[in-house]
């Protein structure tokens, strides 16, 4: 069967939003997109009718018809219907999650990592010996009323003493889950397989158990897969279940519906594969930042709970603190009301920055907010995870050394932007600096932004598991990727190393696609833009003694880089990145940096 | 759940409240329909399972796991006195036994003979709730609250602290610009609900406390000075369960900024009436606004009152409230609302609303306009 037409949801906590994607003269494109109010809440308490009206919205615009009564039509009939129809759900807070092992830096840690790559929230992490009383830990498991638990610990064969402990607590807590009141909380035993009968014997009655594969078989190996595949399955079974009007909706959809970071996840990881780069992407709501990043072929997930724009923006002031955020701000402001106006955005979340000095803090503080995220994202992409992977124990040893041996910058092939704050900046550039300054990339790094945030969609398309369509929902995931969902901004080639002393850190020369070409010469402290569409550029590029840009220290590359909508940036700012701490130097250096990107023409400082 | 998330502010001279009362779990119901209840009456009561201990018995005991059953005296479900003798070892000839005692009242509810833990359960919490507002009982929830009904002011404020109190409302300030001040506040505000114009200090509010007021109502709060009452950094505003005497609530938001008229002149009508105010805030999906209430006897009220769930949303001549700089606070009367999307100043393109404000027109993003819904 060809596929001709896909219509996908992704239903978040305040909006709806479809997208219809057709085979239009060879190709898979996006054609329509339409969005409404999710209605998960009273007084509709009805997710499907969101659902009907971002739809109709699609119909309206496409003059399509795709609704007949209360029901989207498939598969396509003539000119009328769609051939599949599929979605992703957030709404309610999305998938939140409780964990538990023995060891927090081994199995409590494997826990949180497979929870995460399904797309849930972990609201916090249970182990033996994470320094709380059991009575404390019973108090917090009663507080959160997770929708679902994932239970692990042991290696397979070891002492069974400590996570039989673990469940003796759940039990002692009876948590009850957070939507509905007539269903036993789903709990996921993934842990020593010999304790599986007293975890049966201790939980069986009480919560609606499932047990599968241990997620630490042995010390020097983790196996996060089957414990993400049961939370994707409890997750549709269980939990949304409960959520009004989601039975309705899983009887319309061709696939299962994905939690929405879990369908952002694997697209990631799918582009990352195809095109064998490294790619780190983020997604910057109200509430929270989310991270994906696949290095070494292995995928990470973090959520940042409450580092967010709106929801949460007084969080990132207290946890980048005021004078971290007013270091990206070029001009004085009064610190006291700074922060009654950063409250006020926190208590009024849907206000927009009507004048540039608003733009321009908002954006500061998004620059710390993503910084920070990445700072969490770094301490937990740590070696040991995903498929099942060999280590000496040495390694398994230095896990809970976080943080560096996964996320290399240098390494780093390509960022993707989304959320509003990186995907509706006014100026592309300004959307292309933020992600500069937050995250640091180093060498040679293609940037890009989600047009409007459908790798949800995407990454459930791309996810299908029918037999006759998974082939072609994949190549359609993937050709609306490339084509509709991202929008290139450019490159970044930041060079690294000693640059005391030096003026010069890097010359550079591009030859464009017409046959133009140009040189650069880069110095320190300085960023360059160069104008260059998404073409293929050739670039020589020649750095200083003592300078790397991604070949090895003082050696010259030759590569093939694309323009975008911003261009190719040369940034000779250093890594890591340091503001002067003298103010007219500092004001000045953010003045000169602004303006060679074209970020703020307009402001008068 | 909350309804969803609109941003309009209610301000209603009398209207029909429907509040619901509702047990943390199952319990009893005190109540009957058609009741009328006081704000402290009890409408429904239930007892929470009582806090966990754990012991590990064998381990005190130092024996196997696998042999706690033995050294048991108590058994599961049996209800215990504190230090009541819980296991005990035979010891050698009788003698140099070891024993655990009960370290509260309760009942023994599980022994594992896997870890050597006995999980025992403290007696249960008694909870209790009230009926809040002044009204008649419109419906009983079996085994689980009631809904009270009754017509009344109802006012919702854009942040708060403290959850439920209720008290006289006393007016402390001559007009909505002016701050409330530290030698404002004496004992005679003692279980009052004072209301304010555009300020209150953090030293006036931290008097109000030591007063034993009831609860703040005013226009504008300093953010940076929550940390000091909260003992913590304000990081999403999910407020509530604060352990606070003098709940606060914020009609317009932080700093310094004048109550709405119609806010203010519709407390100022009321002063010395009873009424019942809620500081608990949330602001996300399933949002929770802080909340005035106050009952009004039939002779007050209008014959026909609406239903304080109606929200028409933005139209032309609708009473909104600018919530973003510039012009913070002040409140206009919409007077176009232009389909295309306009450039601001920042270039963010929007959709606006044409608004005058003190005869002036201003082109304000639709979303930093707040509906100030009236009746």
């Amino acid at each position: 069967m060809k596929l001709r037409s896909i219509l996908a949801t992704d239903c978040g906590s305040t909006t709806t939003k479809a997208i219809l994607i057709e085979y239009i003269d060879g190709e898979y494109r996006l054609s329509h997109r339409g969005e409404a109010p999710t209605t998960v809440e009273a007084p509709f308490e009805d997710v499907t009718r969101g659902v009907l009206n971002a739809t109709m919205e699609v119909e309206e615009l496409s003059g399509r018809k795709l609704i007949d009564g209360d029901n989207i039509i498939t598969p396509q009939k003539d000119s009328a219907g769609v051939d599949i129809y599929i979605s992703t759900s957030s709404a309610g807070g999305g998938l939140q999650m409780m964990v538990a092992g023995v060891v927090k830096s081994m199995t409590g840690e494997s826990a949180e990592r497979a929870a995460l790559g399904a797309g849930s929230i972990v609201m916090d992490v249970l182990a033996s010996n994470d320094g709380r009383k059991p009575h404390e830990k019973i108090t917090r498991i009663r507080q959160l009323r997770p929708d679902m638990i994932l239970l692990s610990g042991g290696i397979d064969g070891g002492t069974t003493k400590h996570v039989v402990e673990l469940a003796e607590i759940l039990a002692a807590a009876n948590p009850q889950p957070r939507l509905g009141q007539n269903y036993k909380l789903p709990v996921i035993y993934a842990g020593n397989k010999k304790a599986t009968p007293d975890i049966k014997k201790t939980l069986g009655e009480l919560t609606d158990l499932d047990v599968t594969e241990n997620i630490r078989p042995v010390l020097e190996q983790e196996n996060l897969k089957p414990s993400r595949d049961k939370i994707h399955d409890l997750f549709m079974e269980h939990v949304m279940q409960q959520a009004p009007g989601y039975k309705k909706l899983m009887s319309w959809t061709d696939a299962p519906i994905m939690p929405t970071p879990g369908a952002v996840g694997a697209l990631i990881e799918m582009v990352a594969q195809r095109e064998s780069i490294s790619v780190v992407g983020v997604d910057i709501g109200g509430a929270t930042t989310d991270i994906f990043s696949v290095f070494q072929e292995q995928f990470n997930r973090t959520v940042s709970a409450n580092l967010g724009m709106s929801y949460s923006i007084c969080n990132v002031l207290s946890e980048a603190t005021l004078p971290n955020v007013l270091r990206w701000v070029p001009f004085d402001i009064d610190e006291k009301e700074l922060t009654n106006r950063i409250g006020n955005k926190m208590i009024r979340p849907t206000t927009v920055p009507q004048s540039l000095e608003e733009l321009v803090i908002e954006q500061a503080i998004a620059r710390e907010a993503l910084r920070l995220s990445f700072i969490q994202h770094k301490s937990f992409a740590v070696n040991l995870k995903g498929i099942q992977k060999e280590r000496t124990i040495s390694d398994a040893f230095e896990q809970s050394e976080s943080g560096q041996s996964l996320v290399n910058m240098m390494e780093l092939d390509l960022i993707v932007g989304s959320g509003g704050v990186l995907s509706h900046a006014p100026r592309r550039q300004q959307s292309a600096k933020m992600m500069i300054d937050s995250f640091l990339p180093e060498g040679i790094t293609s940037l890009a932004v989600d047009s409007i945030f459908m790798m949800p969609q995407l990454g459930v398309m791309a996810n299908i598991e029918k037999k006759d369509l998974s082939d072609q929902a994949r190549i359609a995931a993937l050709e609306v990727f490339e084509k509709d969902c991202l929008i290139r901004l450019g490159t970044c080639i930041a060079p690294v190393g000693d640059f005391e002393g030096k003026k010069e850190i890097l010359k550079a020369e591009l030859e464009f696609s017409n046959g133009d070409n140009s040189e650069i010469s880069l110095d320190h402290g300085q960023l360059v833009l160069i104008d260059a569409d998404y073409e293929e550029i050739n670039i020589k590029l020649f750095p200083s003694k003592g300078v790397d840009v991604g070949a090895g220290v003082s050696e010259p590359i030759q590569t093939k880089i694309y323009g975008g909508q911003v261009g190719i940036i040369f940034d000779g700012r250093g890594r890591p990145l340091k503001l002067s701490h003298e103010p007219t130097k500092r004001l000045s250096d953010l003045k000169n940096w602004s303006n060679a990107l074209k970020e703020y023409p307009n402001l008068e400082v | 759940m909350a309804h969803s998330y609109t941003p309009g502010l209610k301000v209603l001279k009398s209207t029909k409240i429907l509040k619901e009362r509702r047990l943390p779990l199952k319990g009893s119901v005190e109540s009957k329909v058609g009741e009328r209840v006081k704000p402290n009456d009890i409408v429904a009561k239930t007892d929470l399972p009582g806090n966990v201990q754990m012991i590990n018995v064998a381990n005190q005991l130092n024996i196997d796991a696998s042999d706690i059953n033995q050294c048991m005296i108590k058994t599961a479900g049996e209800s215990i006195h504190k230090n009541d003798l819980i296991a005990e070892t035979k010891g050698i000839f009788g003698f140099f036994k070891s024993s655990v005692l009960s370290p509260c009242e309760g009942t023994i509810e599980t022994i594992s003979d896997v870890t050597g833990q006995v999980v025992l359960r403290e007696s249960p919490i008694p909870v209790e709730v009230d009926a809040y507002i002044e009204g008649k009982i419109n419906e009983v929830i079996s085994e689980e609250g009631v809904v009270i009904k009754t017509n009344g002011v109802f006012i919702q404020g854009i942040f708060g602290i403290g959850g439920e109190s209720r008290g006289e409302i006393k007016t402390i300030v001559y007009n909505r610009e002016s701050e409330i001040t530290k030698d404002m506040i004496t004992d005679e505000e003692k279980g009052k609900i004072i209301i304010g114009g555009s300020f209150i200090s953090i030293d006036a509010y931290k008097k109000a406390i030591d007063c034993e007021v009831a609860g703040i109502v005013v226009g504008g709060f300093n953010y940076y000075d929550l940390e000091e009452i909260l003992g913590y950094t304000l990081g999403v505003a999910i407020t509530g369960s604060e352990d606070l005497y003098t709940s606060l609530i914020v009609t317009e938001g932080y700093g310094k900024i004048q109550m709405g008229q119609q806010t203010f002149d519709l407390l100022n009508t009321y002063n010395g009436k009873l009424a019942s105010i809620n500081g608990a805030t949330q602001i996300r999906a399933g949002v929770i606004r802080p909340e005035i209430i106050i009952p009004l006897d039939s002779s007050d009220a209008s014959i026909e009152s609406n239903d304080s769930n109606k929200s028409d949303g933005m139209t032309i001549d609708s009473l909104v409230r600018v919530i973003r700089s510039p012009n913070f606070g002040k409140i206009g009367l919409v007077k176009e609302l232009p389909p295309e999307l306009r450039e601001m100043e920042s270039e963010t393109m929007v959709r606006v609303a044409i608004v005058h404000i003190d005869g002036n027109r201003f082109e304000i993003p639709r979303s930093n306009l707040e509906v100030v819904e009236t009746d």
